[in-house]
């Protein structure tokens, strides 16, 4: 997914508009599955699913070139698929097996891929933004020409940190693309009642960092503001801001009672915004997909997911010698940049 | 066939729940999204939505009903043509795979795991490497050891084109303490970087770097500014080989000075040692001399790994003899015996070296023979230099700078008693700084490092003269 190049016109294909529905709706079945893992105890700690929020990294995953890197938060688990990494993997990875990405000593939210150019799954709010700075710091320094996705949430805007990286970044043209996943939440806490500004991009401004307000619920629109924004990047203009407002359909983490929200806010954006209907009526209403086109591309997904269950459940437990290992790296790590120029 | 819905684990430490309340009764359609049953858990009522779509065939467990176990079935869902006659066959249809899903009791009633031993050298006698850190006969020359960090640098930076510096007033400024003096120069500014005061922010766009392939070293201007950005050091730099499964290794350099100065208060005098070693995924590094400065940086700058880097204010003026050689390294996890002596192991490192040492030539007057060791690093820690020694003079001290509680000497003691026990003629002591912030007065902040007549004091006291 990540080789598809980005198209040169905002409008797209039929066969893009396919994908996006595939790619939405396999993070869509896999979180449910998730869920459900977690309910029966296969799952443990916390896992924060990405439900709802599909559109922000299949949109932006479609603006990238290979070798183009990501970074994001303890919500991962879409970002991860959205970028071509294997669901058996990932969900193994959610079970604590050692046919996970982390050989089950990351979790939910922490699964790296180097070859996927992921760069996790980070846990402490905010952490991830420098890291993401310093990734396309390595970049620049290198010389090539890609661009580093920086995920946060509307929460970690508010830390000290991010600041700190905007200012750098700037003053370093740093390419890299700060997307905040505007959810609307801090786990309990309202934009509203947390954030001094409504719109959060604007605060790029006094570094410099331009910065747009984008809908988060249209992949399109999603698309056409990555493609905006990897430009800007590549042209070496330095970095730039994505706001895109999206909505979490589910708890915070797994054992959130959302008590913060009316169930009537929730459904009402299901039935107004899903990201996924709004594909799928546009497949359907432009004559693009027949409804069994999609009921087949539902089948597929589901048979991946419900393989990617299976791989999880069967997957062994680590070998307890594993908890002594990758503590020290005894030599330079893989992918370092002198192989990846190479 | 007809699938049972199970009563869910809703956070990751419920075991059992009420089921509150139903929202369906036996023969609603369901699809995936709807809201099934509220649920009480350990901490809060949620609610539990259905994953499949479907008809409520048969509700098995009523609400109000209290203690449900987690993965106790429920309900049960019917499939587009099933009716509820089909009901009977669920647990039948169950295979001997499924019908033992039931992993959150199933891991409470396993023993607990024994941990691996990591190594089985414990009870091994130790076998100290001392072999000599550069050929006898060597050419040497006197350098301070703020030049000798200069140089490990300058050397390391001809020699790897992915090496770059950066912090606060590194370059044009040459170094806060001139420690980077000259380097700016010599590599210019895309390499020798100036950064904000924004401790957090570089620490954490080096790490970033170091993820993507390069290898920083991040000034900081001292080791107490490095509590802005310990998250990144810790959370981000020392653990992510671990969390990745052996993927994203982060080859750092975090260095700069630590410990008490001269005369500058509470918030500028703590020596971290024992912070930082306390972190596996770290490596650490406290020289002493110029040629430990020296050969540690380089090898600090090539190792894979994050390592933290102490240095000492006071000492960057000393001079020592470094050696003369093209590409001189010192190894990590080697100690040095600076003086040998069999009546009473003196174990320190960094700026506590000067104590030890000038406590043993006192001790030397009245005929105690002190064998005082360099760690040179902390972790790793060369615990069989250590415990070789105790087993000859029978008797340790150790030194820091640091505060007593959590100290490197606790550790020391520690590991001694648990690998030497019964070579010990006496009780471990360690002298550390005072368990108060630091005074600024000039005779208070005297009594609250540790000082050469408190290293003496111990020595004679465990060697009972
Ligand atoms: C530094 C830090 N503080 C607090 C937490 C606990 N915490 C985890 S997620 C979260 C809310 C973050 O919300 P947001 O940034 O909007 O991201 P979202 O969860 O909505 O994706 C909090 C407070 C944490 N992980 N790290
Ligand atoms: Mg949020």
């Amino acid at each position: 997914m990540a080789a598809r190049k980005a198209a040169e016109k905002p409008n797209v294909s039929a066969d893009d508009l396919k994908q996006f529905y595939r790619d939405m709706l396999l993070i869509r079945r896999f979180e449910e599955k998730a869920g459900q893992l977690y309910g029966m105890g296969l799952i443990g700690g916390f896992c924060h699913l990405y439900i709802g929020q599909e559109a922000v990294v299949v949109g932006l995953e479609s603006a990238a070139e290979e070798g183009d890197k990501r970074i994001t938060t303890y919500r991962d688990h879409g970002h991860m698929l959205a970028c071509g990494m294997n669901p058996d993997g990932v969900m193994a990875e959610l079970t604590g097996r050692e046919g996970g990405y982390s050989k089950g000593k990351g979790g939910s939210m922490h699964m790296f891929s180097r070859e996927k150019h992921f760069y996790g799954g980070h846990g402490i709010v905010g952490a991830n933004v420098p890291l993401g700075a310093g990734l396309a710091f390595a970049d620049k320094y290198l010389e090539n020409d890609r661009v580093t996705f920086t995920y946060f949430g509307d929460g970690a805007a508010n830390q000290g940190q991010v600041y700190e990286t905007f200012n750098m970044a700037s003053l370093w043209k740093l390419p890299v693309i700060f997307v905040i996943e505007n959810n609307q939440y801090a786990m309990g806490t309202s934009q509203k009642r947390s954030t001094s500004t409504e719109d959060i991009y604007t605060r790029g401004a006094p570094f410099g960092i331009p910065g747009e307000l984008v809908d988060g619920m249209d992949v399109l629109a999603v698309k056409e503001a990555g493609e905006k924004a990897v430009a800007h990047c590549r042209e070496g203009k330095g970095p730039y801001i994505l706001e895109v407002k999206t909505y979490r359909y589910r708890g915070h983490s797994m054992s959130d009672p959302a008590k913060y929200r009316t169930r009537e806010e929730v459904q009402k954006m299901r039935d107004e915004k899903d990201p996924i209907e709004h594909v799928r009526d546009l497949l359907i209403s432009g004559k693009h997909a027949s409804e069994d086109d999609l009921k087949a591309i539902d089948k597929e997904i589901k048979e991946i997911v419900n393989a990617s269950a299976e791989f999880a459940k069967e997957s062994p437990e680590p070998d307890p010698s594993e908890l002594w290992t990758d503590i020290y790296a005894d030599d330079i790590p893989q992918g370092a940049a002198v192989e990846e120029d190479a | 066939m007809p699938t049972e819905i199970l009563m869910p684990a809703l956070s990751p430490t419920m075991e059992e729940g009420t089921l509150a309340k139903w929202l369906v009764k036996e023969g609603d359609t369901v699809s995936s999204g709807d809201i099934l049953a509220e649920i009480e858990t350990d901490k809060a009522t949620m609610e539990f939505e259905a994953v499949d779509e479907g008809v409520i065939g048969k509700i098995i467990v009523a609400e109000g009903t209290e203690g449900v176990k987690v993965n106790q079935p429920i309900a049960v869902l019917l499939e587009e043509g099933e009716s509820a006659d089909d009901i009977g066959e669920t647990s039948e249809a169950r295979g001997p795979d499924e019908a033992k899903e039931e992993p959150a009791e199933e891991t409470s009633a396993k023993a607990p795991e024994k941990a691996p031993a990591k190594a089985k050298e414990d009870d091994a006698p130790p076998k100290p490497d001392q072999t000599p850190d550069w050929p006898e006969g060597t050419e040497m020359k006197t350098q301070t050891v703020r030049e000798a960090l200069r140089d490990a640098m300058a050397e390391e930076m001809r020699d790897n084109p992915n090496v770059f510096v950066m912090g606060e007033e590194v370059a044009e400024y040459q170094g806060a303490y001139k420690v980077t003096q000259g380097l700016l120069d010599e590599f210019g500014a895309k390499r020798v970087i100036d950064t904000p005061i924004t401790e957090h922010g570089f620490a954490g766009i080096g790490v970033g770097a170091a993820f993507g392939g390069l290898r920083p070293i991040v000034e900081f201007m001292t080791f107490n500014f490095a509590m802005q950005a310990i998250d990144q050091i810790i959370n981000s730099a020392a653990k992510t080989l671990y969390m990745s499964g052996g993927q994203m290794g982060c080859p750092i350099v975090f260095r700069g000075p630590n410990g008490a100065a001269a005369r500058v208060g509470a918030q500028h005098s703590q020596d971290y040692a024992a912070w930082y070693a306390h972190i596996p995924g770290l490596k650490v590094v406290q020289p002493y001399s110029a040629a430990d400065a020296k050969g540690l940086l380089k090898s600090a700058i090539r190792d894979p790994n994050p390592v933290i880097f102490l240095e000492n204010e006071i000492l960057y003026g000393r001079t020592f003899e470094v050696p003369v050689l093209d590409d001189f390294t010192v190894p990590f996890g080697k100690a040095k015996i600076w003086r040998e002596g069999s009546d009473v192991t003196l174990v320190s490192f960094g700026i506590g070296m000067q104590y030890a040492l000038q406590a043993a030539d006192r001790l030397a007057e009245d005929g105690i023979e002190a064998e005082v060791i360099d760690l040179r690093t902390l972790r790793p820690i060369d615990y069989d230099t250590v415990l070789a020694s105790v087993m000859k003079t029978n008797r340790c001290v150790t030194v820091e700078e640091g505060f007593p509680v959590g100290a490197i000497g606790n550790h020391i003691s520690a590991t001694i008693m648990q690998r030497a026990f019964d070579y010990l003629d006496a009780p471990v002591i360690n002298c550390t700084g005072k368990d108060v912030p630091m005074p600024y007065a000039a005779n208070l902040e005297k009594l609250a490092l540790v000082t050469t007549d408190e290293v003496v004091e111990a020595a004679r006291q465990v060697t009972y003269r």
